[in-house]
């Protein structure tokens, strides 16, 4: 007990502390959605860099569940889709399915290049060249990967907050 | 001993020795003699370890299929045993060396080929659906044709259970969290898995079809995206093969800095994974730290490489970044720092007696069945197999500083934790080792290396060659077996990794295991999903 009090002092913050309310810019995209964002994550086929960068987001740095947004285990529980890869050919009828399963309203983020225009894989016989071939997608995230930091910003987009920059924290 | 196998080879009707020296062999065989050649190899008193299994289409050059099995024997001595002329099916081998049972299959679905004798004769890599008589790495399919438009989605086959009592449990593709896509069918009784049936490959990419007639800087740039966490593993691997063949000698200073970016990678896969087996039993105390420890790591990645999983670091002939004087102090202090936090936390997860409680005895693989499948990395050592890359093969600095491969009996959840725990202070041991040799040289700070500049972008390869690389990832050893074509761009390039060595053994490890242990013998293994189905 008393080490990790002591390693806690001397740790120090690894976040930087952050105004959570960062303040409006624009129309959200999708206003029903409200402030508060339960995502599905749907990996498509990635290279699996975007998918251990969205897992980094439940770290204790990054924490997003302080911006009001979460994971959820079903895409009956989600307002937002977070894929990742290019649609690898296997998985396109469970990505459909995945995306019929959610209620409306609904949004498709993509997550990374591969996700974007297919990447690296473009030209496969195996996958489309990115998941906007097989769902509707309104927000992009490009990176090869995209940081944590891109994706929360991606994230805030959608409720029309201002982007944050958590860089500053060291 | 070589000598001795050089002798028993050469004793074969039709054998011919292309290559013999110390460290390497090539030898030509006739088909029906394989299956004889390799029984022999594998009754030598320490076993060879598979490398890979590449199946070729040569037919073009007049060689019809080939089959090339690369094995790895005592001694750092990697021997080829090759065939050509195959017609329409190749003599299987996995009812003597079990380990050969995945890219069997695969050959089967990628080339059309029949594996004589092969127990299992389901489809692998392309799943039921695909049109018949498509196979993708025939030189012969038309490139029009290489779209997806030939799949429909049909049920995967799997084994059935029947009987009072015996309960089926379908999960995936799609799971729960954010993990990448698999289909598990678990079959119980009560609780306990009877059977367990892993339907991998949803990821395919069509990876190896992509990479031919590519140059070798867009190849690399694809084989960097396999899998994002064994970046620099499969770059180190490719960039090795890449450098046999256009005979490139490398700087003492290129080695140092590759070895220390292989152990980057080690350190924060293995301090990430050690929190992700705590998440796999709700220990969350432990998951932070682990998480912790490995985004710190990946900020360190960025700091001194850019890139937070070190991709583009890694280039054939050199390194696209070498660290300044002020880079390398903020590695070293770094370092310094995070290794005093591991031996911190790391004792709350080792004596947390609930976690050890979960992890002791859950998730037995047993030697025999690791040698047979020809596990590797983690999960092997964890059972009892003393095999490590950077110890069987002189490679990069390995060989000066004495690493010593972890190796654990038991082979359960417990075991495999206790060798990334090892493996980690070992990996901070040899960073700091290098890092002072540079400190203390100071030549990294001045020099401009000559292969970062633009020599490389010009490299040629010569015409039909064949060269392999390996290296250890955090999760085993990863192969690549790489063939030019008369421009000296990619023909072929097979790529076997750690997970598609490793993915069968998880299946046994869950036997007579409780469902809920699942999720704990699965991240103990830490398998892609990527890279093994490519």
């Amino acid at each position: 007990m008393w080490n990790l009090l002591r390693r806690s002092i001397k740790m120090g913050r690894l976040a930087r502390k952050i105004s959570i309310d960062s303040g409006t810019t624009s129309e959200p995209i999708l206003p029903e959605l409200g402030q508060s964002l339960h995502i599905r994550h749907l990996d498509c086929g990635s290279c699996n860099g975007c998918d251990w960068e969205m897992t980094a987001l439940l770290n204790p740095v990054y924490d997003i569940q302080r911006f009001g947004f979460d994971f959820v285990a079903s895409p009956r529980h989600a307002d937002v889709l977070m894929c990742t890869g290019p649609a690898s050919t296997h998985l396109v009828r469970a990505a459909r399915d995945t995306y019929e399963a959610m209620p409306n309203p609904k949004c498709v983020v993509a997550v990374g290049d591969c996700a974007i225009n297919g990447g690296v894989s473009q030209g496969s016989y195996a996958s489309r060249q990115g998941i906007g071939e097989v769902l509707p997608v309104q927000v992009c995230i490009p990176g090869c990967p995209p940081t944590p930091e891109d994706m929360i910003n991606g994230l805030l987009q959608i409720i029309g907050k201002r982007p944050i920059n958590l860089q500053k924290a060291d | 001993m070589q000598n001795q196998l050089r002798d028993y080879l050469l004793s074969q009707p039709d054998s011919k020795i292309t290559i013999w020296s110390n460290n390497e062999g090539f030898v030509w065989l006739e088909v029906d003699d394989l299956p004889k050649v390799l029984e022999y190899l594998l009754t030598l008193p320490e076993r060879p370890v598979w490398l890979t299994h590449v199946m070729n289409d040569e037919r073009e050059l007049g060689h019809g299929f080939t089959l090339y099995l690369l094995l790895h024997l005592i001694g750092d001595f990697t021997l080829t045993l090759a065939i050509k002329g195959l017609d329409d099916s190749f003599p299987s081998l996995t009812p003597i060396f079990p380990a050969f049972n995945w890219a069997e299959r695969e050959a089967q679905d990628l080339f059309g080929l029949k594996a004589k004798g092969h127990p299992d004769n389901r489809p692998l890599i392309l799943h039921p659906g695909w049109q018949i008589g498509f196979h993708p790495l025939r030189k012969d399919i038309p490139s029009e044709s290489l779209n997806d438009d030939k799949y429909k989605s049909v049920p995967l086959p799997v084994p059935n259970a029947l009987g009072e009592g015996i309960f089926e449990i379908p999960v995936g593709p799609i799971h729960a969290g954010i993990i990448e896509p698999g289909h598990f069918r678990f079959q119980t009784i009560g609780e306990t898995v009877l059977n367990l049936d892993a339907q991998l490959f949803y990821t395919h990419k069509g990876i190896e079809k992509l990479l031919e007639g590519k140059d070798l800087l867009e190849g690399l740039s694809i084989i960097e995206r396999l899998c994002a966490v064994c970046t620099v593993s499969h770059s180190l691997a490719y960039c090795e093969a890449v450098e046999k063949l256009a005979d490139i000698e490398l700087t003492r200073e290129t080695l140092l800095w590759r070895t220390i970016l292989a152990e980057l990678e080690r350190l924060y896969n293995h301090i990430g994974d050690i929190g992700n087996m705590c998440a796999g039993v709700g220990f969350a105390l432990g998951n932070a730290n682990g998480l912790q420890g490995k985004e710190r790591l990946q900020r360190l990645n960025h700091e001194v490489f850019a890139h937070r999983f070190l991709r583009g670091v890694v280039v054939p002939g050199g390194l696209k970044i070498i660290p300044d004087s002020k880079s390398l102090y903020a590695l070293k202090n770094h370092l310094t720092e995070i290794a005093r936090d591991f031996e911190e936390w790391i004792p709350l997860i080792l004596e947390c007696y609930e976690f050890r409680q979960r992890a002791v005895t859950t998730g037995m693989l047993k030697r025999e069945s690791a040698i047979d499948l020809g596990v590797t990395g983690v999960a092997a050592r964890a059972s009892g197999v003393n095999f490590d890359w950077r110890t069987a093969h002189a490679h990069l600095l390995y060989p000066e500083l004495a690493v010593k491969p972890v190796v654990e009996e038991t082979g359960d959840v417990w075991a495999r934790i206790s060798v990334r725990v090892c493996e980690v202070r070992e990996s901070f041991r040899i960073i700091m080792t290098l890092l002072r040799e540079v400190i203390i040289t100071g030549e990294s700070a001045v020099k401009v290396s000559p292969e970062r500049s633009g020599q490389v972008r010009n490299l040629k390869l010569p015409p039909l060659q064949i060269a392999w690389g390996c290296a250890e990832s955090p999760r085993g050893t990863d192969v690549i077996w790489l063939m030019t074509d008369e421009q000296g761009k990619i023909f072929r390039c097979r790529i076997r990794t750690a997970a598609y060595a490793n993915w069968p053994a998880v299946p046994l490890a869950v036997l007579g295991n409780i469902v809920p242990d699942f999720p704990l013998i699965n991240k103990s293994f830490e398998l892609c999903y990527s890279c093994c189905d490519r």
